[in-house]
């Protein structure tokens, strides 16, 4: 049981990661790699704020929205546009933006590492909280609901918003969207953008009750990806249970089997979902 | 064969033989350095070799190379057998694994195989770590032969020789021919008979076989085998970068990658050890928007050009 | 009593896509070294049809046979192997390679796996047929449009089919390229080839087909030689809609 709540909690502020990156890669189609570092600088924003100034997290999490917001827009506008604008099929492009990518993760995970090299964590609503008899953190707890309020938000300006509705629809095809009337390349920015910002926001809130460092992105990403693949990608729904089925395993594995194979059985699970179910338990088969 | 085919093999084998005479004037600090560039020049070109004309990144070389050194180091130190017979064994299986590994990717295109064999690559990585501290109970695996340096530089040298005959006999076989029309338009190479699967399976294969000989092979150089060493995702990365440095539309384009970064690496391992993650993304990024097709593509290119303005 | 006569057997073939059927339930028999043409209006499923045959799609329903041998749920590269060739509605030639190597592409990995010289000499002389001869060494991103298509047919002949699939093969030429055209297929029958092509070419389905195919919404609405089916009242009204 206090594996199931612990996995459900886990998996909900992973659901939040998932998001963002099902906004960059379903609308903006670019794979960014560099998910994970934007949540290590969420976290490390959180963590060098709390250490300073002891001010809450959650509070910090609105101040660094914003500003990934803007340093997302300005990545996809200035880095990843020109990509767009000269790959001739949607395969090059992928090439391309997976090495530009990849770039500007290792040249973030450097900068990061000259600045901060070690692990950093710091206490933040460690105390007991108790449901169903079971204790668990109050941390996981805050999170886990800051995640679900932050999801319905998004979830709600997509499918109750215009913009929302423009979102979605360049999201299942760019042509189309551009033949009604949509600002295709502005929207593919904002959704770019919209998805930094809410990957950061994750990263803040993961730092309440996990301990990271610089390098630790890669993990994260392919955490991210894991989800986003096994829901279906651009699939909302999708990357919801997927990130709950992820959170439970983790959970499940730490606990019962070892620590030290989480990854591995993130991994498999990812490598299983590739082989035999690649358009994801939501994604409709390609004919 | 042609004029132009016996042309590239006298130049091979004089480059090569050229590469063969250089234990006789390096000392020790360049010996090194020489190595470190006939391994990634194998890596490299054996990369190349499968992702050049499919435009697949495989970042699967750690997985095989970390395989190759991995046997090694525990056939020597846990099973007592010779080094001979387990670089035989380790080829054998980095070889089985690619060939499955090429199999289940198949159906798999773009971001998704870049990430798969990722992933495949960090799970070998953390199971292999897991069950060395949990059931084997050692740590680290000796690899102690009487092979020096210059040895496993002249190996190398050898390997490379069988991976540039390979490239050049490829380029004028039947599965070359047909690697360039996948290239061109897979549509059209399924329906003039070419089983895209098989060609693509068999080059990934190979890739993987010289990828895990040479991680056997170089395993005596580190005496000391671990596997996040061996296994290290940044080797994979690194590869990647030399063979699109140097440009994958010819053989010997990736060499010219393999060059001046192993020595920007020493440099900056040597003085800033701090940024050589940062060095890597770097060069990601230059390649992406200055270096599309390599430095021998921009070559080529300008070289076109000029001729064309001559006119 | 398999007949030797029948070489392609269509039985019951549907497609969907999601929820969309592109094709309905089809069947339709090709005779040896018959040209079989299939018309219809835009969106009825022609290619599709092709599709299916050249194995570039999979079916959800029915059998496609060649020779009495179902080649319905083989690969592409399979099929072609077995005697099917096909040209593409937008035309497909190979950009980075020469013409010779584009013809030469066509023989080299189906039944006859010709290589070298030997290629090279057959290539040559498909490429004089189709009427490219002496633009062996340029690069094809170098022709024109008619001829780049007449490029795709000398790969699809390279193969030596027993059928050939032209789809729209006639599209988008000029009165004169057209006859080219026709005249070239026409050429093609002598050489005991079976074709089938989808046109919208009204000119080249009566000058060229022995029997006609109708198909609108994915179904067949009508079968037989080209008069008969171009003045059925049925298939007037598919094409040009029904009367005011």
């Amino acid at each position: 049981m206090d594996i199931l709540i612990t996995g459900l909690l886990l998996g909900g502020t992973y659901a939040l990661i998932a998001f963002g990156l099902n906004l960059q890669y379903g609308v903006a189609r670019i794979m960014n790699l560099a998910n994970g570092e934007m949540i290590v600088l969420g976290a490390l924003a959180a963590f060098w704020i709390f250490i300073a100034d002891a001010i809450s997290p959650i509070l910090t999490m609105l101040i660094v929205a914003p500003l990934s917001f803007f340093g997302n827009w300005l990545i996809y506008r200035f880095l990843l546009r020109p990509l767009v604008r000269r790959a001739k099929n949607q395969g090059q492009l992928e090439v391309d933006s997976i090495l530009a990518t990849f770039g500007m993760a290792f040249a973030l995970v450097g900068v990061m590492v000259s600045i901060h090299g070690e692990y950093f964590t710091y206490s933040y609503l460690a105390e007991p909280f108790e449901i169903l008899g079971e204790t668990f953190a109050l941390n996981r707890i805050v999170a886990f609901c800051f995640a679900v309020l932050i999801g319905a938000a998004l979830w709600l300006w997509l499918y109750f918003t215009r913009a929302g509705m423009a979102v979605r629809a360049v999201s299942v095809s760019t042509e189309a969207s551009g033949l009604v009337g949509i600002n295709v390349p502005q929207l593919s920015a904002i959704a770019f953008a919209l998805g930094g910002a809410v990957t950061t926001m994750g990263g803040t809130l993961i730092s309440t009750f996990i301990t990271l460092d610089a390098s630790v992105g890669v993990v994260f990403t392919m955490k991210a990806l894991i989800i986003i693949i096994m829901g279906g990608v651009g699939d909302i729904r999708g990357a919801i249970v997927a990130a709950l089925i992820l959170g439970l395993v983790e959970t499940a594995v730490a606990r019962l089997i070892d620590p030290g194979l989480t990854l591995a059985a993130a991994y498999a699970i990812f490598v299983l979902i590739l082989l035999f179910r690649p358009q994801g338990l939501f994604g409709r088969k390609p004919s | 064969m042609t004029s132009a085919d016996v042309k590239q093999l006298v130049w091979g084998a004089i480059l090569l033989a050229l590469a063969a005479c250089v234990p006789l004037v390096a000392n020790g600090y360049w010996m090194s350095i020489a190595l470190t560039i006939a391994m990634f020049t194998v890596l490299s070109t054996s990369w190349a070799l499968f992702s050049g004309p499919t435009h697949y990144i495989s970042l699967a070389t750690a997985a095989f190379f970390g395989v190759g050194g991995f046997l090694v180091g525990t056939g020597m130190s846990d099973y007592n057998v010779d080094y001979w017979t387990m670089v035989v064994i380790a080829s054998l299986a980095g070889t089985v694994l690619a060939f499955l590994v090429g199999l289940a990717t198949l159906r798999l295109s773009g971001v998704y195989f870049v990430i798969f064999t990722l992933g495949l690559a960090e799970m070998i990585r953390t199971l292999v770590s897991w069950i060395q501290n949990n059931f084997t109970g050692s740590r680290g695996l000796y690899v102690l032969t009487d092979l020096g340096e210059v040895d496993i530089y002249l190996h190398l040298v050898l390997v490379a020789a069988f991976v540039y005959l390979a490239g050049w006999w490829i380029a004028r076989s039947r599965l070359g021919f047909a690697m360039r029309i996948i290239g061109n338009d897979e549509t059209v190479a399924r329906h003039v008979g070419i089983n895209t699967a098989f060609s693509k399976v068999i080059l990934f294969t190979f890739s993987g076989f010289v990828a895990s000989l040479v991680g056997a092979l170089i395993a005596p150089r580190y005496t000391y085998i671990e596997p996040n060493g061996v296994f290290s995702p940044e080797l994979s990365f690194i590869v990647v970068i030399m063979a699109l440095l140097g440009g994958t539309g010819r053989l010997w384009g990736p060499i010219v990658g393999v060059i001046p970064f192993a020595l920007l690496q020493e440099y900056i391992n040597a003085n800033y050890s701090n940024y050589s993650t940062l060095v890597l993304g770097i060069a990601f990024l230059v390649i992406v928007y200055f270096l599309p097709q390599g430095v021998l593509g921009r070559l080529e290119q300008l070289w076109a050009k000029r001729r064309q303005s001559t006119w | 009593m398999v007949d030797t006569n029948l070489v392609l057997a269509v039985q019951n073939v549907t497609k969907r896509f999601g929820g969309l059927i592109a094709v309905n339930n089809l069947s339709f028999d090709v005779s040896r070294n018959e040209v079989m043409g299939i018309i219809g209006p835009n969106g009825s499923g022609k290619t599709t049809m092709m599709n299916l045959i050249s194995g570039a799609l999979a079916l959800n329903e029915g059998t496609i046979s060649l020779n009495g041998r179902y080649i319905s749920r083989l690969p592409a590269h399979e099929i072609n192997r077995r005697g099917i060739a096909r040209t593409f509605q937008l035309v497909r030639v190979l950009p980075s390679l020469s013409l010779l190597e584009n013809a030469m592409a066509g023989m080299v990995f189906g039944h006859q796996r010709l290589w070298g010289e030997q290629a090279r000499h057959e290539a040559s002389k498909l490429l004089e047929r189709v009427g490219l001869g002496g633009q062996q060494n340029v690069p094809a991103t170098a022709l024109t449009y008619i001829d780049q298509k007449r490029l795709e047919l000398a790969r699809a002949l390279a193969a030596k089919p027993e059928v050939l699939l032209l789809d729209e093969w006639l599209a988008g030429l000029n009165p004169t390229e057209l006859q080219q055209g026709i005249d070239l297929i026409h050429s093609l029958r002598e050489d005991g080839i079976t074709i089938i092509l989808v046109e919208h070419v009204m000119d080249a389905i009566r000058s060229l087909c022995d029997r006609c195919l109708v198909m609108a919404a994915g179904a067949k609405i009508a079968e037989g030689r080209p008069q008969e089916v171009l003045s059925d009242p049925e298939v007037i009204k598919v094409y040009l809609g029904e009367d005011i």
